[in-house]
């Protein structure tokens, strides 16, 4: 394949609350820094990720189109998907051969809705969305399938937590107190913050890569994989499409210093551990992860971002970002990054 | 353009009001299984899917291809969901082709559909974002200014956009799977329908339609049976609220169509091109859109409409099929534009075939104007 890296990232300080943005006043900052980042003001390809739902109007994504510059006309895609997935369907574009960059966004105002409503209207319309089984009660039933330590599970929390406060982008939220359950076995800091945030990646393809950035994080291996959608169809506790996306993009074949991962509740680190074959000693979300701030549709791609940052700043020489989508890990995409 | 691509399976579902004989995933699955079996494949045979659809408000199920995974067969493999507006379906398309053209997969599925009597697609479009009122309702009360405006510029007579309301159903009659299949149809019954949107009557205008499209792409060493060579693809987007931004002929289709058409090696698509499948949602929009694809000179695309040109037994057919006057499954309007420009260089076009059509475009655009995605496939191999 192509050597292809990310050369520049760039994401919002994430809010737990509407700050009163439109979506491209949200955008157009990042935009502006990885354009001056990268030094780049127009790329071959362009490819963002955001949910109509949301915003709870169609074509959310057609108004950030003003935030981009894109005149004259550029050439640019959408999915109605997590941006990571935006970053892949880019990469395999930078294959073709006749482009050398791609600029990558995603946004979303998790503020404007009820999130866990709108993730319940994701399921099977006939047969699961009727039985009112929102977001987090799916995520309790995983969780319980899985066993999982309340004890791991707080800790998983906590370092989140703290991380998230060193994180300047993060919200800045307490070690978890005393809870009631939100939905047995989870609590409430179990379960990503609602978050507003955007966030943006540039890839270059060669040797543009190394003109444009010191260190580019090269991908090494990127693949995603889906399965069924019925819970009962699968092993809850285990994550056979993230395992499967992993083995693909080649997890195995080094060391891991660093790995970000899309766990929007705090058990599904325990799974997606396993299912990548993370190594005991490497970081898991340094970030704090999307348990310290989820902006939905962007937080896939910013676990990439954050993961090809460290080798883009020298700390790190090989790293794993992972996004997931659907109810209960039902997708998963994994990238592994290189010095 | 990288990798050589080829569609090697079509597949439609027969479009129609209501599908209530089907969920949203046997809907897809239909196309889905008619493609692989025109490929002589099975799901089996695919190593990833490519889903795409018009807004989800359309049918109330928040990014669908999560639950249309077990339907499509994609379990264990790559899925991913395109959505681009009304070029969607054509995006989706060329999403699938670039994964062979990137030497990614060998052979991948691509699928659009739309279920429109899940919910009411005009009242569905006519929602905007927070703080901003909406002065406008569905695409009709969008584009009838802009046809307004083109009817200024060019100086066209007012019953143009009739001929094309007529040509385009007659064609739909030649088309077992069109939605709208009005026997008799002329300019008499287009002119008695009532006024929507001026100059919008109702005979010309899109239905809303049920109903899914899908295709086999495969890599040049996987091709079976007889292939549409993939010529050239194209995409081109343009910001909605851009001051001075002419959205009567907008720039981003002239750039798609410059590329496609250099990719093609194509430099006069009137002559060169032999049929094609292009979005046109309301009459007016065919020859607008045939000055903007450089098929006709500015101002000059009515008269190549009224002279015949476009019609099935003309020099440059446009919509065999019927086009999206006779079937709009929004999502899909684009892919089955691409699916039919396929459809005819592989003479596997029925009774609209046009004869020995050897180079086709399928066009698709969406937003207000701005989104578009473009092919030109071929019998022959690039």
């Amino acid at each position: 394949m192509r050597e292809v890296a990310v050369v520049a990232f760039a994401q919002t300080r994430h809010t737990g609350h509407d700050e009163g943005l439109t979506e491209p006043e949200l955008i157009a900052p990042i935009i502006r820094e990885v354009k001056e980042v990268s030094g780049l003001s127009r790329f071959g390809f362009t490819c963002s990720g955001s949910c109509d739902y949301l915003a709870g109007a169609p074509f959310s994504f057609v108004s950030a189109l003003d935030a981009l510059g894109a005149w004259p006309p550029i050439s640019e895609s959408h999915v109605e998907m997590d941006a990571a997935w935006a970053l892949y369907e880019a990469w395999v574009r930078l294959q073709h051969g006749d482009v050398d960059t791609a600029l990558v966004y995603g946004f979303g105002k998790s503020s404007l809705g009820d999130l866990r409503e709108i993730m319940t209207l994701q399921l099977d319309p006939y047969y699961l969305a009727p039985l009112g089984l929102d977001q987090v009660s799916s995520a309790a039933l995983q969780a319980s399938a899985l066993g999982a330590d309340p004890a791991a599970l707080r800790e998983i929390v906590r370092r989140s937590r703290a991380d998230g406060r060193a994180n300047p982008y993060a919200l800045d939220l307490p070690d978890p107190g005393d809870e009631e359950f939100e939905v047995q076995p989870l609590r409430p800091s179990d379960v990503a913050p609602l978050t507003d945030g955007a966030a943006a990646v540039v890839l270059a393809a060669g040797d543009l890569a190394r003109e444009l950035a010191e260190r580019p994080a090269w991908i090494a291996g990127i693949a995603h994989r889906t399965e069924p959608h019925y819970l009962g169809m699968r092993d809850l506790a285990r994550s056979a499409s993230a395992a499967d996306a992993a083995r693909a993009a080649g997890v195995g074949k080094g060391p891991v210093e660093v790995a970000e991962l899309h766990t929007q509740f705090s058990h599904e680190e325990l799974i997606l551990r396993e299912a990548l074959g993370i190594p005991p000693d490497a970081v898991v979300n340094p970030s704090g992860g999307p348990l310290a701030a989820n902006p939905v549709m962007a937080t896939g791609l910013i676990r990439i971002g954050e993961a090809a940052r460290r080798i883009l700043d020298g700390r790190a020489g090989r790293v794993v970002g992972h996004a997931s989508s659907g109810p209960c890990l039902q997708q998963n995409l994994v990238t592994v990054l290189e010095a | 353009m990288g990798n050589r691509c080829a569609v090697i399976g079509v597949g439609q579902t027969a479009y129609r009001t209501r599908r209530q004989d089907v969920s949203i995933a046997g809907l897809v699955r239909e196309a889905a299984l008619r493609a692989l079996e025109d490929a002589g494949l099975t799901f089996r045979d695919i190593d990833a899917v490519v889903i795409g659809k018009a807004p989800d408000l359309f049918e109330g199920v928040m990014m669908p291809e999560a639950y249309l995974a077990d339907a499509l067969g994609a379990s264990g493999k790559p899925m991913t969901r395109v959505h681009t507006a009304g070029s969607v379906g054509g995006s989706t398309a060329l999403v699938g082709a670039s994964l062979i053209q990137g030497g990614v997969h060998e052979r991948v599925l691509v699928v659009a559909f739309e279920k429109q009597s899940e919910s009411n697609a005009t009242w569905a479009l006519s929602t905007h974002l927070p703080f901003n009122a909406s002065l406008v309702v569905g695409a009709g009360g969008y584009f009838a200014p802009h046809i307004r405006e083109y009817m200024r510029r060019s100086g066209a007579p007012e019953h143009v956009g009739t001929l094309v309301a007529v040509k385009d159903r007659r064609n739909a009659l030649l088309n077992p799977y069109a939605h709208l299949r009005i026997p008799g149809i002329d300019r008499a019954m287009v002119e008695a329908t009532p006024m929507l949107w001026e100059p919008i009557r109702y005979l010309e205008t899109c239905p809303s339609s049920d109903g899914a499209c899908a295709m086999v792409l495969a890599a040049e060493h996987k091709v079976t049976g007889t292939p549409a060579w993939v010529h050239g693809t194209a995409m081109r987007s343009e910001p909605i609220f851009r001051a001075g931004r002419d959205t009567v002929n907008p720039q981003g289709g002239k750039d798609c169509a410059a590329d496609v058409y250099r990719q093609a090696g194509v430099t006069d698509p009137r002559r060169e091109i032999d049929v094609a499948e292009v979005y046109v949602p309301f009459s007016w929009y065919e020859p607008m859109w045939l000055e903007n694809l450089g098929f006709a000179a500015e101002g000059e695309g009515w008269k190549v409409t009224e002279s015949g040109a476009t019609a099935l037994d003309g020099d440059i057919p446009w919509n065999a099929s019927g086009g999206v006057l006779s079937s709009n499954p929004i999502g899909a309007s684009g892919l089955i534009r691409f699916a039919e420009a396929a459809l005819q260089v592989r003479g596997l076009a029925g009774e609209h075939q046009v004869d020995g059509a050897r180079r086709a475009l399928g066009h698709a655009y969406g937003g207000g104007a701005q989104f578009f995605a473009m092919w030109i496939v071929g019998s022959d191999r690039p």
